[in-house]
Order: C-alpha cells, then structure tokens, then sequence
C-alpha cells in the first residue's frame, strides 16, 4: 500500500469513534502491540529529544526501502508512535520525505502537533523523515 | 469568614472551560491564576498612567514612579524588610538567583564551599555550578529521606570554615516538603556563611519575615502569588547588597557616567538597570494586598484541608503512589500509577479539564533518587475545591482503568 492508502485506511478506522474517549483507548491499544524495538537499539543515540515520554527510533534498509521500529516508556506516545510507524515503515525514503501528513488532524489528534507539546509528535515525525533523507542520499 | 465560593468569583478564569469541561486548576505551584482585582490595576496601569520611571519632569512619570515605589514599600512590608532598598525588583526567582550568584563570582575563591539540597529546582542548581566553574569552589549538597526531608544531620556535618554560601529552597517544588530553614540559617551563620533562600512555593502560602529568620537573601516569584509573570523579588540584607558588585550595566543603575569611570547609583537601582516591568511591580504589590485581605493563616488552613483530604482520596485508589510524605507539607501532592507513565496520566486528565503538571518538575535530581522519570503532581491554591479533588480522583481512576 502507499503511504496514502494507508492514511486513508486509519482515517477511516478512526472515523468510527465517537468521542475522544474511544479515539485515545485505540491509541492506547495501538501503542500495547506495537512491535517492539530490540533492546539493543534502546541506546541514547536512539533517543528522540523533545519528548516528556522517552521515544527510541530504530530505522534499518531492507532492499530498497525503510524498516522502522520503536518503542516509548509512556503508552500514549507509543500508540503515537504505532501510527507513524504504520504509515511510513517500509516505504521508499523518497515516498516518506514526500508524505504529507495532513491526516493527523483528520484523525483528531491535532492537538499532539504542535511544535510547543511536551511528548513531541513534530520531533518524532521529523526524525523518522530525517532517517529517510539519510538512506535516500545513501541510495543515490 | 472564609467562603471559598466568593472567592471564586475573583478569578474569571475559573469559570471557563478547556476541552469542553470546566477547568479544574491544580497546576498552581507552577503558576498561579490572576484575580481581577490585580487585572485591574494592570488595565489602570496601561489605560491612566503608563510612563517610564525615575527619569521624567512630567506628571505621568511622577505618578508612576510613586506607585512603583509605593509597591517595593508594600513588598518591604509583607516580607518584614527593615529598608525598602532591601526590596530589589526582578523579572523572577531566577533572576534573583542569578544576581546573587553573579555577584559571588568576585568573592569567592578555590578552596571555598557552596551547599545546596538535594530538592532544589533547576534554577537553583544550574547558576551554582557556573559559579563553581567560575571560581573553583566546589558544590555539596545536603542529602535527602525517602519522605523527601532533607538530611538535618548530614548538613551540619558538611559545614566548615570553607563554607561560604547556603542555598535551600524554602519548600520543594516537586515534593512540597517545608525544609527547616530557621535551622539551616541559624547554623551557617555559625560558621558565616551567607544564606539565599528561594520563597519561589513558600511565598504562596506563607509570609515569611526576613528580619525573624535573619536570612541573608531571599527571592520570590509574582506569577506563583496571584501577581503577574516576569516578575518578582530579591530581598537581600544592606550589608551584603553593598558589598556585592551589579549584576547589569545600564540606565537607572549608574550615578554618574563618563567614559572612564561610572559610580553606581545607591541601593536599589544599582541593580536595577534599564527600564524595569513597572506594570509588573505594581502588580505584585496588587497581588500582596489580595492575598493579605484573605489572610496567610487562613490560607494555610485551607490548603492544608484541602491537601489531607486529596491525600486521603488518592490513597484510596490501590497501586497509586505519593511522593513526598513528610509531615511538613504545603499543598503539593507529586504521585504516580504503579507501572504507568505520568505523562500518560496527565494527558487523560487534560481531555476531562484537569490541569496538573507532569514530569522531572525541574527537578531531575529527585526523580533520579526514587528511580521514576517523573510525577503527576496537583498542587491547591485557596480558591480550589473539595469537588475538583473529587473530579481529580474520578480521573486518575478512569486513567487507570484506560491506561492499565
Ligand atoms: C522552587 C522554585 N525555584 C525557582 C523557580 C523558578 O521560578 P521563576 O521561573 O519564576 O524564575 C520555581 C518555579 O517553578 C520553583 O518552584
């Protein structure tokens, strides 16, 4: 699927719920069974800043396209983290340096954009496209 | 008579809502709500009078230079300073702390010792360590309880005839503890230390008297006592504000100017360079009338009532945790769910209109002692009601029953 389907597919899946209360048990859901990131990737250097909740970011290239995994201490930004993760792992760097990610407010999550919150969804999107700028000048 | 849904009715901001709930305010130690009464005199403030001080023939300064003095003498009052040029204007506690240690900079050498607590806040750890830097002294600090005390005896151990400097926060910020400052001032002293205090969550609860405590500088914030933010206070004794050197170069500060030499004005300006938040000032002595018209006993009384009835709520809900249980509280409860991130606590309370505050509270040392990344922590002010704690406590449990 390309990185709009799949935007579509969570839209639709949260334009089910009714109110905040549902929207954020699904996150939190979400953020239960994401695939973990291996221990050994857990280090500093792993670390995203601009977090209150620590966030680790694991990027790996299987053939010609990005592996992310992930994990977080505090389970909200994880299911956070779970949707990105779904939305760009494996995918073309180019694809998800192109992404448009207007989807987050579609789904009611606006309020984790801005670039002032403490758990940093603007830090943890630019980081994930940062890998993808990296592998792309890589594959060039 | 105390009536707390009068005193409500002063502070607007209370009656709105935040994600369609009616607000409940318990993040008050970071910074408290305004009442209309000190909205008022800022709206005066910038309608009838606003002028820049101490420098114009015309009206308009004058009037505004009178009721910014008028304020330092209200804040010399309330603190119990023995001069008003004891009273140093300040855009905070940080500000405070810094001027102070800046001025220590060229008074202290290698060799020489500082002591802070293991609960202070950033602000009052990072400006000692650039001191240390600066002059080779090096920094100790008093060690703390798992109640979150700190350890009376280990600081009287580590003081010497090599200390110089004691810093301690009057009450912990992340913990809410009262440390026993009378003590810790009284036994520096001893040995001729200088003794800074930061009021910064003292000052919203109790009025301390300088004179009594013979404390040698104290600083508070506005924005934490019903006054404005960029704010605040730097009571220091004459004696020690003489000897210390000005912290800016600017106008207002100086006697005399040529390219040589410059004097220094007198006490206070010469730490006062350029224009200061005149608004700001009268503000803060705006908010000290309010606060005094309740009553600082009365205050405390209330807030007390309200902190043992939260503490008794919240331990009723199983695997929560209190952090910070000593005797000696003000109206802060730091807590966390067993197992569960504060931020995920805090977030869920935001969407039912529950401020609080999560985090380290800059107060990373201390999250680091109990090996947690941080707390949720509610802290009350006098306008805060048994029936918000109740909303609280309904919260933390649907947090729990949704995050677990
Ligand atoms: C104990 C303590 N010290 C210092 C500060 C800093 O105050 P300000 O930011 O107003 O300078 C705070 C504020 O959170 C505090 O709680």
């Amino acid at each position: 699927m390309t990185i709009e389907e799949i935007q579509n597919e969570i839209i639709d899946e949260f334009s089910m719920f009714e109110d905040w209360e549902e929207r954020y048990q699904y996150m939190i859901d979400l953020g239960k069974d994401l695939p973990l990131i291996e221990e050994q990737y857990k280090t500093d250097s792993n670390i995203i800043k601009g977090c209150q909740s620590k966030v680790w970011v694991h990027a790996e290239m299987q053939d010609d396209k990005i592996e992310f995994t992930a994990d977080s201490d505090a389970i909200i930004t994880k299911g956070i983290i779970a949707i990105l993760i779904r939305v760009f792992s494996n995918q073309h760097p180019k694809d998800i340096i192109d992404a448009n990610m207007d989807f987050i407010d579609q789904i009611g999550l606006k309020e984790h954009l801005s670039p002032t919150r403490a758990n940093g969804l603007v830090s943890m999107i630019k980081q994930l496209k940062m890998y993808a700028i990296a592998y792309q000048t890589q594959l060039k | 008579m105390f009536n707390v849904d009068d005193i409500r009715k002063d502070f607007p901001i209370l009656s709105r809502k935040v994600n369609g709930k009616p607000l409940v305010y318990f993040d008050n130690a970071a910074t408290s709500q305004t009442p209309q009464q000190v909205i008022d005199v800022i709206v005066d403030y910038y309608s009838n009078y606003n002028a820049n001080i101490h420098r114009g023939v015309h009206s308009l300064s004058q009037e505004a230079t009178d009721k910014y003095e008028h304020a330092r003498q209200k804040i010399q009052k309330h603190f119990n300073a023995k001069h008003a040029h004891e009273i140093i204007f300040t855009s905070g506690t940080t500000h405070g702390i810094n001027l102070v240690a800046n001025g220590f900079s060229s008074l202290l050498k290698k060799g020489d010792e500082i002591i802070v607590s293991a609960l202070e806040h950033h602000s009052n750890i990072v400006p000692w360590q650039m001191l240390c830097e600066r002059t080779g002294a090096t920094l100790k600090v008093i060690p703390m309880n798992q109640d979150g005390e700190l350890i009376i005896s280990d600081f009287d151990n580590l003081l010497s005839d090599n200390t110089k400097l004691v810093f301690v926060n009057h009450i912990s910020n992340a913990l809410g503890t009262i440390n026993p400052i009378e003590h810790i001032i009284k036994q520096a002293h001893l040995y001729g230390a200088a003794v800074l205090i930061d009021g910064a969550q003292s000052c919203p609860h109790i009025k301390p008297d300088v004179q009594a405590l013979d404390v040698d500088f104290y600083v508070a914030s506005a924005h934490k006592m019903c006054g404005p933010t960029g704010q605040g206070m730097l009571y220091g004794k004459e004696s020690w504000l003489k000897k210390l050197p000005p912290y800016q170069g600017g106008g207002e500060m100086i006697a005399e100017v040529t390219f040589e030499k410059t004097t220094y004005a007198d006490l206070p300006h010469k730490f006062e360079a350029g224009t200061p938040n005149i608004c700001g000032g009268i503000a803060f002595g705006a908010a000290l009338d309010y606060m005094n018209s309740i009553g600082f006993d009365t205050i405390a009384q209330y807030e007390n009532e309200l902190l043992e009835y939260a503490t008794q709520e919240l331990l009723n809900i199983d695997e929560l945790t209190i952090y910070g249980t000593s005797q000696q509280k003000t109206s802060v409860i730091s807590f966390n769910l067993d197992g569960i991130h504060p931020y995920d606590v805090g977030t869920i309370l935001d969407k039912l209109g529950i401020a609080v505050r999560t985090g380290h509270h800059c107060a990373q040392p201390i999250m680091d002692f109990y090996c947690i990344p941080g707390t949720v922590r509610a802290s009350f002010a006098f306008y805060n009601t048994k029936a918000e704690i109740d909303a609280l406590v309904a919260g933390v449990k649907k947090a729990k029953m949704m995050l677990a």
